[in-house]
């Protein structure tokens, strides 16, 4: 077979069985990429998944170019990108118009505010999970919550916070360190 | 012209959301007040769907927002603008890994970063708190601060919650269970 078309079915083996977010996508990797294809190494894969985390976008998505480019040069990545969304688009789109027909009914309107409620614990639940993650000093503490706040209060675009973050990240580390040093 | 306005902002929320799909929460709230688009309801309905169907959550996020707005070459294009920026920098980066992944400079920002991205997430979390278990309309129509709060809802949640770390079971059968209660007991009042 093509190798451009084997990344991109692979990959999108990998997008199909993906649920949830990017962290849940590294067994299945794992599995599809390691161990069928032997494309490459398990300890590759866990080097890309954290250097992915220090890249923009998400990490699952990253992780997967990052093995496309390895297996194909850079139009593996963009087939390994492409083949990671593509079930994503089938399925959502199939949905997103079936949906729309329904949308106003009582029995629809009632189910969904059951589930409203229901997302909102899970955002909950990866907020806790990802604040023990990043949250590791006052610094950040500090960072986390004024940010929360700003954004509840104001209406200023979140990328501003973003830039302003990764500065004030910087300029801190680095001031730390000359202190050491 | 919408596919360029689509393509545009997803291609920001590709490069700004940073870790793992909820990231493109907050953006994508913001994109809902600034386009009028869609709802926070609509948003909702979006993150129930997007985690209970395969496909990662931010991709599937993107396709939904974009077939919403803009149909089938909508959610094409959407999609398309989110993966594009991490597919250039992936692919810049793959060719000196090691100095990057050991560069100083690198690990300081995103200690800045990391906390950011949760503190924006957690304001998402909290709008979408307002309009599942607070009924904001209700308290400023009657002036009660019992109407505020959505008691139904705020019931299924904690169990929900406590249900979660009891039992670790796929996010989708939760959301299932919740539309049951929800038609069960007319969570949305009709």
């Amino acid at each position: 077979m093509n190798k451009y078309l084997d990344i991109f079915l692979t990959f999108s083996r990998v997008g199909a069985f993906t649920f949830g977010g990017g962290y849940s996508m590294l067994p299945i990797l794992q599995r599809e990429v390691v161990e069928a294809k032997g494309w490459v190494e398990e300890r590759e894969v866990l080097d890309f998944y954290s250097i992915s985390q220090v890249l923009p976008g998400m990490i699952g998505i990253n992780t997967a170019i990052f093995i496309g480019n390895k297996v194909k040069g850079r139009w593996g990545g963009v087939l390994a990108a492409l083949g990671v969304a593509f079930p994503s688009l089938v399925i959502i789109m199939v949905i997103a118009a079936f949906i729309s027909n329904f949308v106003h009914l009582p029995l629809v309107q009632n189910a969904f505010a059951g589930i409203r409620a229901c997302v909102f614990v899970l955002i909950l639940r990866s907020i806790i999970k990802l604040f023990r993650g990043s949250v590791i000093d006052w610094f950040s503490f500090v960072i986390c919550v004024s940010i929360f706040l700003l954004s509840v209060l104001t209406d200023i675009n979140p990328i501003l916070y973003v830039v302003a973050a990764g500065l004030l990240g910087l300029i801190y580390r680095r001031a730390r360190s000359i202190e050491k040093a | 012209m919408i596919y360029l306005q689509l393509f545009w902002e997803f291609f920001q929320i590709g490069i700004f959301a940073i870790g793992g799909g909820l990231a493109t929460l907050p953006f994508l709230q913001r994109l809902s007040e600034s386009t009028g688009w869609f709802t926070l309801a609509d948003l909702a309905n979006m993150i129930a769907i997007s985690e209970s169907t395969p496909g990662p959550i931010g991709i599937n996020m993107a396709t939904y927002t974009g077939f919403h707005v803009a149909g089938v070459l909508g959610s094409i294009i959407a999609t398309l603008g989110i993966i594009f920026p991490a597919t250039v920098m992936v692919v810049i980066v793959a060719g000196f890994l090691e100095k990057f992944s050991h560069s100083r400079t690198v690990q300081q920002v995103f200690y800045g970063l990391r906390p950011a991205s949760v503190g924006l997430i957690c304001a998402a979390g909290y709008s979408v708190l307002t309009i599942s278990l607070l009924n904001i309309n209700a308290y400023r129509a009657l002036g009660q601060v019992a109407t505020l709060f959505e008691w139904k809802s705020i019931v299924l949640a904690v169990v929900m919650f406590f249900a979660m770390s009891k039992w670790k079971l796929h996010p989708a059968l939760y959301i299932a269970i919740s539309a049951v209660v929800g038609i069960v007991f007319r969570f949305g009042g009709v």
